[in-house]
């Protein structure tokens, strides 16, 4: 039947579409994960592409933070929690004990599902990520705050009240606050860990609107339990469940077409 | 395929497939029955034929309306948008047949049991019989959504534009032995050309069942074997 059958996912055609050539950036090899005793994640192995949205969904539970987690070792914080297997950014392996763990959170951002300003004024929140690492000259300083703030669509919103606190941002703006702490490191890699699932849908839209734009610079892998969400603003998706990676593929097939029937069970909302 | 967690979400699209078979049983018998009405001059039943339309229009609509508030409220992802999306456009496809076949109906008003010589008519029976089976094989396709039968169907649609095509050659022969024989002839053709084209809507709904079961569209060539714009008077004779 495949001789009289087209292949639609191909022929699909929006600036969204996965490119499954685009280099990549993150590989993930054999990764296990343990929180003391408990298994997290089992034999993962993926590939992150470049400047490519890579969404992560499962039910709770599933490991997909457990693996965000892993990226910029954030996990290392708590002693019980290890894991085993290779995460090659650009080549080089994240778990090795050789790696600074500071260098590569700069190098590999996060924002957290709740919006998390410093109890500090909007420019200071910046400020203060840049000043760790590089020793600038006010203006220069100033410039870089701007820039981030612009790349996070808050600059028309926040430029006149940089001097006040960032607690005092809707939660929409604080989140793109933390979005612009990020991007101000100027790192390769973007997670996201339900970034918008404290939001209204107003700021959702801008989030999103947001990560459009962002992906033409960075690699971003998010976490969502929002199916749509997931289905609009990513190219790549993969779906896991019980610590395993069950399916990943381009977004636009694995929401019309997913392989498996679990991944189908799954985001069609028939999981038992 | 197991059952959503929200059980008003099968409800909806079991709501949809009652819909598609119920319009798919009263397009077949329209067909049916408008066929029988032409070639016995039966008019009472033609006026039935011409009756229950109205009762796919209302259908097709219900169809539509659920479907789009399916989307609306539940954004329906894989086989469920697939399945959403083919109960749109099987409903249309279904709902063109039906007008097809009143059509036919209002034509066997038209010329009013006048169908002389009846052997003309043997043509136009072939040709309905073949897309009757075609149209009772999709719906079973659809309805137990068989990529094999949907396929099948497909493919056998050549064969009714080919009888088509003879039909039209005979009736024009017809026409230029008899200019008498004109009204009657072009009515027919227009009954033959509607037929054809209902053969037309089942590949399109094979089509569809072949993307709602696997996501996948079938090749935009179908084999056509509609040769009567190539005939002429000449060439008819």
């Amino acid at each position: 039947m495949s001789q009289i059958a087209l292949n639609t996912s191909s022929a699909i055609g929006s600036a969204a579409a996965a490119d499954v050539d685009a280099p990549i950036r993150i590989a993930v090899r054999n990764l296990n994960f343990h929180y003391g005793d408990a298994i997290a994640l089992k034999n993962v192995s993926l590939n992150f592409h470049d400047r490519q949205v890579t969404a992560l969904i499962g039910p709770s539970g599933c490991g997909k933070s457990t693996l965000l987690r892993t990226f910029n070792r954030i996990y290392s914080l708590y002693p019980e929690q290890r894991a085993d297997g290779e995460i090659l950014l650009d080549g080089q392996n994240v778990l090795s004990p050789s790696v600074d763990v500071n260098e590569l959170r700069a190098r590999v951002g996060m924002v957290f599902q709740k919006p998390t300003p410093f109890p500090m004024s909007i420019y200071d929140n910046i400020a203060f990520g840049i000043r760790l690492y590089e020793n600038l000259p006010k203006s220069e300083l100033d410039g870089r705050v701007e820039e981030a703030l612009k790349k996070a669509a808050l600059w028309n919103e926040a430029k006149d009240k940089l001097r006040q606190s960032g607690m005092g941002l809707s939660g929409g703006q604080q989140q793109r606050l933390c979005i612009a702490r990020t991007i101000a490191q100027n790192p390769e890699v973007i997670l996201l860990d339900e970034p918008t699932s404290a939001l209204d849908p107003i700021s959702t839209g801008k989030i999103e609107e947001l990560i459009e734009h962002l992906r033409e610079e960075f690699t971003i892998v998010i976490v969502t339990h929002n199916m749509q969400q997931a289905a609009r603003i990513s190219q790549f998706t993969a779906f896991m469940y019980l610590g395993e990676l069950v399916e990943f593929g381009p977004t636009n097939k694995m929401f019309m077409t997913p392989t498996k029937k679990q991944t189908q069970d799954y985001i069609t909302g028939r999981f038992g | 395929m197991s059952e959503h967690i929200v059980s008003s979400y099968d409800n909806d699209l079991q709501g949809l497939r009652r819909r598609i078979s119920e319009m798919g049983g009263i397009a077949e018998k329209m067909l049916v029955d408008a066929i029988a009405a032409l070639l016995r001059g039966d008019l009472p039943l033609a006026q039935t034929v011409i009756a229950s339309d109205s009762r796919l229009d209302i259908l097709q609509r219900e169809i539509e309306e659920s479907a789009i508030l399916t989307i609306a409220r539940r954004q329906p992802l894989a086989v469920d948008l697939r399945e959403t999306i083919s109960a749109i456009r099987v409903s249309g496809d279904v709902e063109r047949i039906g007008d097809l076949a009143k059509n036919i109906a209002k034509r066997a008003l038209a010329i009013g049991g006048q169908l002389q010589p009846q052997k003309i008519a043997a043509g136009v029976q072939h040709m309905s019989d073949l897309v009757l089976a075609q149209l009772k094989d999709v719906l079973d396709a659809y309805a137990q959504q068989d990529t094999v039968k949907a396929v099948d169907v497909w493919r056998r649609d050549g064969a009714i534009d080919a009888l088509y095509t003879s039909v039209f050659r005979e009736l024009l022969t017809y026409m230029m032995e008899d200019p008498r024989n004109i009204s009657f002839c072009t009515h027919l053709l227009f009954c033959a050309k509607n037929i054809e084209r209902i053969g037309d809507h089942t590949t399109n709904i094979a089509e569809t069942v072949h993307y709602l079961v696997t996501g996948e569209n079938l090749a935009i060539d179908r084999p056509k074997n509609d040769r009567s714009i190539d005939a002429t008077v000449g060439a008819g004779a």
